[in-house]
């Protein structure tokens, strides 16, 4: 037996949608050794996870196999019994899901939920389980290892959660672990801790696993070879340096080349101009809980303002602030030098049409039943009053700066459309307004990274042609990098830093700055583990912050 | 019992040789293979009571009445079955191949207990619509020259009289006539209760939703309050009080029926229109109209309506045949609908003497059962059709 562990030849699988089938993945060959890490990536819809699955010869509710074998350690998965394959899943193959909060169940104890998969396969005995469990608790570096199982799943952190998770795949010590994204939905401080800790106990138990993930960074510190999907096929396999340094396919290339967006410097703000917004001093709270601590920073006009931090640390807060749909309980907001009324309740309509707000849900920022067209008519009717052809004209114009042809879009719903799309129509309700100021709260972090360049780089455009002021609020630094003039670190609802982007990116900074700045997944495949070397493996992440 | 007892486990015996056998005789294919043994008893209890079935029918068509009027309701409710299941499918096929591009889509993607809804309702509407034509007799008419109790089915030596195919009821009216006014009586009150009953649950729904803080307390704590009493004791009581207004004050007992009823049915709109409200409020797009400046008419009927309509449509539905079993009911107890009036549920409570005849003389006892089918069939069809709106606004596939 040669040391072949997943073996997948032709595979294509159908996924049903409106009574017709359709191709999901189109005939890929994936071979898997043992104790390698398989990275697979590609867009949202290129069939990462239903690939993933299917190496487990699992299929989801709707999708099934047409052709194809899927073979692990020689047996046919797609063949096998259902007795069979209950002897597989959970103690040779395991999973980690997405979404470790959505993935626990709520009413039990980590631990008891851990134990599980051992006891029923008979690999250990309950106690002998608990036990081991604390032991990997300990070896994935989470707080408290022996007592943190006893608490139910919402008294721990997410990363902290996803962390049990990796854990209870790790249970039966599995010859294979599917990890399907298991840190899209962590900052980037509690990425980093929780890519450290599945790197080393994948190591040490010398598990193969297929990694499934959209961020390239991430994938290039996990992987020991990388597979490229596209819309069900396969693009190119390759080693993960020979992919970092020659992609041979020119999909690959523009997927490498997304990093490398970055507007160029401009002059510095004159000492004398009125800031467009001008946050003074501001505190506010949510209830008695106070959430925001005297923050000020200026918004110059035609200018992006960054404002970074992990989530919590109340940047949506602020922006919520300027809106005001939550009323500061301290400091003002000023508006071309004159404060505005702290609610929108009593804000005249033309302040209100100065500030416009895109979301980072384009799903339920747009109102599922209103057409494309009616979603950008109604804010120039509402504020300009026109109406009829001449409205007409002004969407069509609208639709046309976001580069979507009117005459096709203008009748359909928002379902209608792609995320990428979704969210244009959102830049285009904004701007239907004609605002001075824009805020931008996370609008490319639900994207796939081609998308999200695609949306900065049009965000830039309307900058410069309509002299926009943007407030940026994001957790990505690239984006940072590619768009921003000025940055504004918070944490914990203070202002912990700020400045122009080019001090920003250069030490010496706030330790907290600093930290945001290194935990960001770089291109190299040596970065986390130099990082590690260099910060120590107790000093990254949360654990960083908490020692701060 | 001891019976009962023996055919349960000879069935038992029989679904682990089929799955052994199934196993053997196709070589282990999959669906054998990973069948368990409660679904292979579950396929043998079915064809158990499907051949049982098939026994009663035969044994309802039996030449000798004391055998056959035993299974007399068996071979009713098979016959009704059949039928209805083949006109649904028929309607279903008509809607696939006439129509808009639109229907034709509807049709096809409508499951055939949907299409049995939609053929039944629209049955009901017409002959509600309709009932002056097609009732042959008037709905308070004493027929001259009729005896009283005549039996359905119009078999003269039963008791029956072909002039009237379902018989006359104690007075010597014509049931199917009563039958087709009590249509348009009991569901066309019903249908106003409902939409008045949901005028004044959503509107309030939705205020309490979008404003919150003190309205909404006030709101739902009234609320609570009116559901805290059992809703057909609370009616009885209203009407008993209305009963005498009615008199004093000339206005039909009927009116205030309808306006008590959709009184109590409007507090559970009010909950569901509320919770969807809440559900949508909350959304971004509503934050972007509020941050406009959009007052609260456009909030309430141009965003949050709109994505109402699903859930609150499927609520229709359902308050509805709630609001006409209410109706039937307080007609049962005498505070419904009035006499001379036709009403199902009067019709039920008057002939309810026949139902003890069931065993001996089926066809006497038809007379009340046709008023309650008639509610009973509508009940079911507006549910399916309700469960098939609530599958598709669900979004869930299959």
């Amino acid at each position: 037996m040669s040391d072949q562990l997943v073996k997948i030849r032709n595979l294509w699988l159908e996924g049903r949608s409106d009574e017709t089938w359709n191709p999901i993945i189109n005939g890929v060959d994936l071979d898997l050794k043992k104790g390698e890490v398989l990275g697979l990536i590609g867009e949202s819809g290129a069939g990462k996870s239903t690939l993933g699955l299917a190496a487990m010869g699992f299929c989801r509710d709707g999708v099934r196999v047409s052709k194809g074998s899927v073979e692990f350690d020689g047996i046919d998965l797609l063949n096998a019994s259902a007795a069979a394959k209950r002897d597989l899943l959970g103690k040779r193959i395991a999973y980690v899901a997405q979404s470790a909060a959505a993935s626990f169940n709520p009413a039990h104890k980590i631990i008891d939920q851990h134990v599980e998969g051992p006891t029923q396969h008979g690999v250990m005995s309950k106690e002998e389980s608990e036990a081991d469990g604390m032991e990997l608790y300990r070896k994935l570096r989470l707080p408290n290892p022996d007592e943190i199982g006893f608490r139910y799943p919402h008294q721990v952190s997410g990363g902290q959660l996803q962390r049990a998770m990796t854990a209870m795949a790790m249970a039966c010590r599995p010859d294979l672990i599917i990890f399907d994204e298991p840190t899209t939905a962590l900052d980037v401080t509690t990425q980093i801790e929780v890519l450290a800790a599945i790197r080393e106990i994948v190591e040490e138990f010398d598990t193969a696993a297929i990694y499934i993930t959209h961020d390239l960074a991430v994938v290039a510190q996990m992987a020991d070879r990388i597979k490229v999907l596209l819309k069900g096929d396969e693009v190119e396999t390759a080693e993960t340096r020979t992919m970092l340094t020659a992609p041979t396919q020119e999909y690959t290339k523009s997927l490498w080349a997304v990093r490398s967006f970055e507007r160029p410097l401009k002059s510095p703000v004159i000492a004398s101009a009125v800031p467009v917004v001008s946050v003074r001093s501001v505190d506010a709270a949510y209830g008695k809980v106070p959430v925001l601590h005297d923050v000020s920073f200026d918004m110059h006009e035609g200018r992006t303002v960054a404002v970074v931090g992990e989530s919590g640390s109340g940047k949506s807060t602020t922006a919520r602030c300027i809106t005001g749909l939550l009323p500061p309980s301290a400091g003002e907001i000023l508006f071309d030098g004159e404060v505005m009324p702290p609610s929108y309740k009593r804000r005249t309509k033309d302040q209100l049409r100065q500030v416009q707000m895109i979301y980072q849900m384009a799903d339920t920022a747009l109102n599922p039943r209103v057409t494309v067209g009616n979603i950008i008519a109604r804010p120039v009717q509402f504020y300009s009053g026109l109406t009829g052809k001449a409205l007409r004209k002004r969407v069509d114009s609208l639709m046309d700066q976001i580069e979507l042809p009117a005459d096709e879009y203008y009748k359909r719903l928002p379902s209608e459309l792609s995320g990428g799309q979704k969210q244009r129509i959102g830049i285009a309700r904004a701007l239907a307004a004609e605002p001075k100021f824009i805020i931008c709260d996370e609008v490319t972090s639900a994207l796939d990274q081609l998308v999200a360049e695609g949306i900065l780089r049009l965000l830039a455009r309307l900058q410069d042609e309509l002299s926009l002021s943007y407030m940026f609020i994001t957790h990505d630094l690239a984006t940072v990098r590619a768009i921003a003039d000025e940055v504004v670190v918070m944490k914990e609802g203070r202002v912990v830093e700020q400045g122009p982007k080019r001090e920003m990116f250069k030490p010496p900074h706030h330790p907290y700055t600093d930290l945001l700045l290194s935990s960001v997944p770089e291109m190299d495949p040596d970065w986390l583990t130099n990082l590690l070397a260099e910060r120590g493996v107790d000093n990254i992440g949360d654990a960083a912050v908490d020692n701060m | 019992m001891m019976n009962l007892i023996i055919y349960l486990v000879v069935i038992a015996v029989a679904a682990w040789v089929m799955r052994f056998v199934g196993q053997k005789v196709t070589g282990n294919a999959p669906k054998f293979r990973d069948m368990t043994y409660g679904v292979a008893f579950g396929y043998l209890l079915a064809v158990a009571l499907i051949a049982w079935l098939a026994w009663g029918y035969v044994q309802a068509r039996s030449d000798d009445p004391l055998v056959a009027n035993k299974f007399f309701f068996l071979k009713a409710a098979i016959e009704g079955f059949v039928i209805f299941a083949v006109a649904a499918w028929l309607f279903k096929l008509a809607g696939k191949t006439i129509g808009t591009e639109w229907s034709k889509k509807m049709f096809r993607s409508m499951p055939l207990t949907a299409a049995f809804g939609v053929l039944v309702i629209i049955i009901y509407i017409i002959v509600a619509v309709f009932a002056q034509w097609i009732a042959p007799y008037g709905q308070d008419e004493i027929i001259q020259g009729a005896a009283a109790n005549i039996t359905a089915g119009g078999n003269i030596a039963l008791g029956g009289d072909p002039a009237y195919p379902l018989g006359t009821d104690q007075i010597g009216r014509d049931i199917l006539s009563r039958l087709i006014y009590g249509a348009q009586n009991t569901v066309g009150i019903a249908f106003v209760t409902t939409a008045l009953a949901f005028l004044l649950g959503g509107t309030l729904g939705f205020l309490a939703a979008v404003f919150g803080g003190w309205l909404d307390q006030l709101l739902s704590r009234l609320v609570d309050v009116l559901m805290a009493i059992p809703s057909l004791i609370f009616a009885l009581l209203l009407m008993t009080i209305a009963s005498v207004w009615s008199a004093t004050l000339g206005i039909p007992l009927t009116v205030f029926m309808v306006l008590i009823i959709a009184l109590i049915d409007s507090t559970r709109v009010f909950r569901l229109a509320r919770a969807v409200g809440q559900n949508i409020v909350v959304m971004d797009y509503i934050e972007a109209a509020k941050l406009r400046g959009e007052g609260m008419g456009y909030l309430v009927f141009k965003e949050i309506l709109p994505n109402a309509t699903a859930p609150l449509l499927a609520e229709f539905g359902l308050r509805f045949c709630f609001v006409f079993l209410m109706i039937a009911a307080l007609s049962f107890l005498g505070v419904g609908i009035q006499p001379p009036l036709a009403d199902w549920g009067t019709m039920v409570r008057d002939l309810a003497g026949f139902i003890s005849y069931a065993q001996f003389a089926p066809q006497a006892s038809v007379t009340p059962l046709l008023a309650a089918g008639a509610i009973a069939l509508l009940t079911v069809a507006v549910n399916f059709v309700v469960d098939w709106m609530l599958h598709k606004s669900s979004g869930l596939k299959e």
